[in-house]
């Protein structure tokens, strides 16, 4: 028998096969199953005889009725118990770590230096209270310094604050400061309309309505280009501002923005930019020029601080000289010697959240553009750009699948494409192809609601994939599409290969049934009259 | 490197000159370029960023940024008195080990088919909250404990209908300060004061403030003067016969001794997560959770997401899921409920951990634990002339107000002093609360051991003399 070249064996067609991806499988029960009474974790050190001694019984000394009765009914396990239970439902989670994360678009997948996580956990970051004496804090206050002095140079915004806790945050806070600038004026009354366009990010409307807004969607013109004589149409005594992304989660950047801004300026309202889609246009164009008064990144997204399942993360918020002032407290200072916290701000909308903004996720995007630099920023963008533009020459091969708008023009991070041929052809869903590219190790994401593109998918390959991890992806989508036309039920009854298989998608969203914690579920289990003892 | 060599950026695969070039023929284009064609040249910025120049080899990059920190004097390094809403505790090993895994550090929002694992941890943790808390429904945490009260208290808003708010005046002020902006558009804010000898709400305040527009009742357990609220049970029921809801922030560490909440009429509870196996990491280690009945009218008004468990179509097989997604801003932008987006899961994750390693010993004995330390700490500096603590007559959990006026110092100058020697001394109150005069905010927890509390005595017994 002549020895098998297993290397020939994984070429098909002059190509690598699709990977027989299966994701890790391990049936794991929920922690409360693996209670065992008695077992402990980890022990609490012991209070000391001379303290037991001088305080008695503390317990008794609580109020009528303050003292727990029933002690918490939580699992007990021991070390290596816990450890393996966290660790199996990690392996059962795809992280940017493990696969091709250009499914995700909006998201900004891309590395998240393994350096910079040994930064952010080393204790002179981990063990610091926020309240210390500044002098004991000079290291991450210049940080916070510097960090602010780089995102200023990428804006070319007036002043940062980092203490909004994520995107969204930041957009509450633009929409909180865009509020008190017209109370300011003696304004707000008038000014109750913030206009957003419908592929800005859900939040662009949501946080500005929560600020008490009325809000304003524009949609796109007949290209996918944002509507200026729809702006024009919209404006009026009563618009506070507008909050807009460019480009938007389309791909499409506007090359009307500037106009947007002035058309709203001389309606008297102020302009907030969304940056969550940054990551194209580093070192290209900034909000400066295009005349926005307020703007924020997602260091967790552009600046490669890791997403960590959704969070911890910063929203960082740039204003111009003119909105500085409204800004949350504190900023940080310098004074030629020494960082310090900067609590002089009379009109600022005071706080967003506690302290000065995640100091771990700041020092990891500090540490990014540190390892980059001006020329290295730019050749993140041009990369990402270049990068979605070769996965959309790749994706447009796919038989039924389109980028609408735009037509036959270049796209800037992302695009938002749509199968509806496909789907309309094969008779199946987007979301039911992106469930079967999980079967492959790949994440596939529609689009936010409502789907103003049809069957959509929205990809966004940043710098951090290769040429061949971009073919990877296309040859998996291709693989289902073909799927789909073929053998369509493959495709509607995945996933196959994944932890588990189809969820029934009904007790989620009915009150009788649905189950948010292990009791509540154990508890209507038992009031339908089929559940086991509660454990 | 000479100047102008072609970078090949380690985080960047095809920055390899080739690969960009072959890339660029296939997509016949002359450069990148061209891939910015709807950027018109007024709006693009023509100087490279000023920006310091990189530090491209790992090497470089990490002398530089450990010489940054090495500016830093840790808590570790020090003995730290500080609280106010950032608790030093000892984080359980296990709790960084699975919150610096690859999988989950750097998962974002895929669907249950590809983060099951991450869907379950969450579940898991907002199980174990659950029965911490005695309540049914906990959210996918928030930012942080000021966005949780916050939102708990726009959702007593809609809940009732109504538009007023009771707050205890001893609130924490940063986190009054949030409230007071975030319940801006539609609720109005009213302080309730406090009894001065106990530190305890005052509830003649209360009956008089109480109203048919009061939404709801606030009040923080332990409050952030560090005194254990024992008038739970009376507060809640006069909220009720006004049908207004309760509110209550709670520290989910002291929930092993003190009584959830939920107990004592509570109708929605919220608060931090912070002090359950997150390093303080200079005030960036927080995440907001809320929790309620399981009632739909409570759950519907949630903006966070929620988990919830479900069957697949494999008998046996746990699935999980969004629940009532189409409440979400995600689904209905402006029609949803407030907004949901990135916020603090990783440390809900990390939260899962600490619980269920702690366990239900595990918290009763902490939070004993605490209390003993907190009641020791004040017995021995109260005995210090001078300085008077506890300054309320009520039971503490971890933190306790002690006022200077009697040794004639102000707390910054006693601070300063206690830094030379080591010790970070506790939060001055002098400007949120003047009416307590030259007063701080002490706290103490299950890593002070007698030997440091023993050695602040001293050297407090130095400073005030």
């Amino acid at each position: 028998m002549s020895p098998r070249d297993i290397l020939q064996e994984r070429i098909e067609q002059g190509r690598p096969r699709l990977r027989r991806f299966q994701q890790a499988k391990w049936d794991e029960p929920v922690l409360f199953e693996l209670s065992q009474p008695g077992q402990r974790g980890i022990l609490v050190p012991e209070v000391e005889p001379g303290i037991r001694t001088a305080v008695g019984d503390v317990l008794a000394t609580l109020p009528e009725g303050m003292r727990r009765q029933l002690p918490p009914t939580l699992p007990e396990l021991a070390q290596p118990q816990v450890v393996r239970h966290f660790f199996r439902l990690s392996q059962e989670t795809l992280g940017a770590d493990l696969n091709i994360d250009v499914g995700q678009g909006t998201c900004t997948m891309k590395h998240s230096p393994k350096i910079n996580e040994h930064f952010a956990r080393m204790p002179e970051v981990t063990e610091l209270h926020p309240l210390q004496d500044e002098s004991t804090v000079q290291g991450i206050l210049e940080i916070l310094y510097r960090f602010e002095e780089m995102l200023k140079a990428i804006s070319g915004m007036d002043r940062f604050s980092l203490q909004p806790g994520a995107g969204s945050a930041a957009i509450y806070a633009n929409a909180a400061i865009i509020r008190a600038y017209h109370q300011a004026r003696g304004q707000l009354a008038q000014r109750d309309e913030i206009i957003t366009t419908i592929f800005s990010h859900p939040s662009d409307a949501a946080c500005p309505k929560t600020a008490g807004f009325k809000v304003i969607t524009l949609y796109p013109d007949d290209d996918g280009y944002p509507d200026l004589e729809a702006l024009k149409a919209a404006v009026s005594e009563r618009t506070a501002g507008l909050m807009i992304a460019n480009p938007e989660d389309t791909g499409i950047f506007n090359p009307q923005i500037d106009a947007f801004v002035r058309v709203v300026h001389q309606a008297g309202g102020l302009c907030a930019y969304d940056q969550a889609n940054a990551n194209g246009i580093l070192g290209i164009t900034r909000a400066r020029e295009a005349g926005f008064d307020l703007c924020h990144f997602n260091l967790h997204k552009t600046f490669s601080s890791p997403h960590g399942c959704g969070g911890p993360a910063v929203g960082a918020l740039g204003a111009t000289a003119e909105l500085a002032p409204f800004l949350p407290v504190p900023l940080v200072g310098f004074d030629g010697e020494r960082y310090f916290l900067a609590y002089d701000l009379p009109q600022s909308i005071g706080k967003i959240g506690p302290w000065y903004g995640v100091a771990p996720v700041v020092l990891r995007a500090y540490a990014w553009v540190m390892s980059l630099g001006a020329a290295g920023l730019r050749e993140v963008a041009e990369v990402a750009v270049l990068n979605n533009n070769y996965l959309l020459k790749k994706v447009l091969e796919i038989p039924g699948a389109s980028a609408p708008y735009a037509r036959g023009k270049r796209r800037i991070e992302q695009v938002r494409y749509s199968l509806e041929a496909l789907c309309e052809e094969a008779g199946v869903h987007s979301e039911q192809i992106g469930i079967r590219t999980a079967d492959f190790g790949v994440h596939y994401w529609t689009s936010h609601h409502p789907y103003i593109v049809p069957e959509p998918v929205t990809l966004e390959p940043t710098e951090s994939y290769s040429k061949d991890d971009l073919d990877e992806y296309a040859a998996i989508l291709a693989h289902v599409a073909q799927e789909a036309r073929e053998n369509p039920e493959v495709v509607r009854t995945a996933p196959h290969n994944s932890t588990v298989h189809k969820i029934d998608p009904l007790p989620l969203d009915d009150p009788e049934q649905w189950a948010i914690t292990w009791r509540a579920w154990r508890r209507k289990m038992q009031e339908a009259g089929g559940g086991r003892e509660t454990q | 490197m000479p100047e102008n060599a072609t970078v090949v950026h380690p985080y960047i695969p095809n920055s390899v000159p080739d690969t960009k070039a072959q890339m660029l023929r296939e997509l016949g284009a002359e450069g990148t370029d061209e891939f910015y064609a709807d950027v018109p040249a007024h709006l693009r910025i023509q100087e490279p960023l000023d920006l310091p120049p990189p530090l491209l080899a790992e090497s470089d990059l990490k002398r530089h940024v450990r010489g940054l920190l090495r500016k830093n004097r840790t808590a570790e390094d020090s003995l730290c008195f500080l609280g106010a809403g950032c608790y030093l505790h000892h984080v359980p090993a296990v709790c960084d080990e699975v919150n610096q895994r690859g999988e989950f550090l750097t998962a974002y929002a895929g669907e249950p088919y590809d983060d099951h694992g991450r869907f379950q941890a969450l579940f898991e943790y907002a199980s174990m909250m659950g029965e911490l808390l005695n309540m049914d429904v906990v959210n996918v945490p928030t930012y942080d404990g000021f966005q949780a009260a916050a939102t708990a208290l726009r959702m007593a808003g809609r809940i009732t209908g109504r538009s007023q708010v009771l707050l205890a005046r001893t609130t924490y002020p940063d986190k009054l300060s949030k409230i007071h902006d975030y319940l801006k558009p539609d609720i109005e804010i009213h302080l309730l004061g406090y009894d001065p000898t106990t530190g305890q709400l005052d509830l003649n305040e209360l009956r008089g403030a109480l109203s048919a527009a009061t939404a709801a009742v606030y009040f923080e357990n332990p409050s952030y003067l560090g005194l254990v609220e024992g008038q739970g049970t009376e507060i809640a029921a006069l909220a009720h016969a006004a049908g207004a809801l309760c509110v209550v922030a709670a520290e989910p560490l002291s929930l092993g001794v003190l009584t959830p909440p939920a107990d004592y009429g509570a109708d929605i509870v919220c608060g931090d997560i912070q002090p359950l196996g997150i390093h303080m990491n200079y005030g960036g280690g927080h995440g907001g959770f809320i929790a309620t009945r399981d009632e739909e009218a409570y759950v519907m008004q949630y903006p966070s997401r929620l988990f919830g468990i479900a069957p697949t179509v494999v008998p046996g097989e746990y699935g999980f899921g969004d629940v009532a997604y189409e409440r979400t801003s995600f689904a209905e932008r402006e029609e949803g409920i407030e907004w949901v987006g990135t916020a603090s899961a990783l440390w809900g994750i990390t939260a899962a951990v600490y619980l269920a390693l702690m366990g239900p010993q595990g918290m009763a004995e902490i939070g004993e634990s605490i209390m003993a330390r907190t009641r020791y700490a004040m017995l021995r500096l109260g005995a210090l002339p001078g300085v008077h603590t506890p300054l309320f007559q009520s039971a503490h959990f971890q933190e306790f107000v002690i006022n200077f006026d009697g040794t004639g110092r102000t707390v910054a100058e006693i601070n300063r002093a206690l830094l030379e020697r080591g010790i970070f001394g506790g939060k001055d109150l002098s400007s949120e609360f003047p009416e307590l005069g030259q007063s701080a905010l002490y706290c103490v927890s299950e890593v002070h051991t007698q030997e440091d509390i023993d050695h602040l005595v001293a050297a407090m017994q130095e400073v005030t003399r």
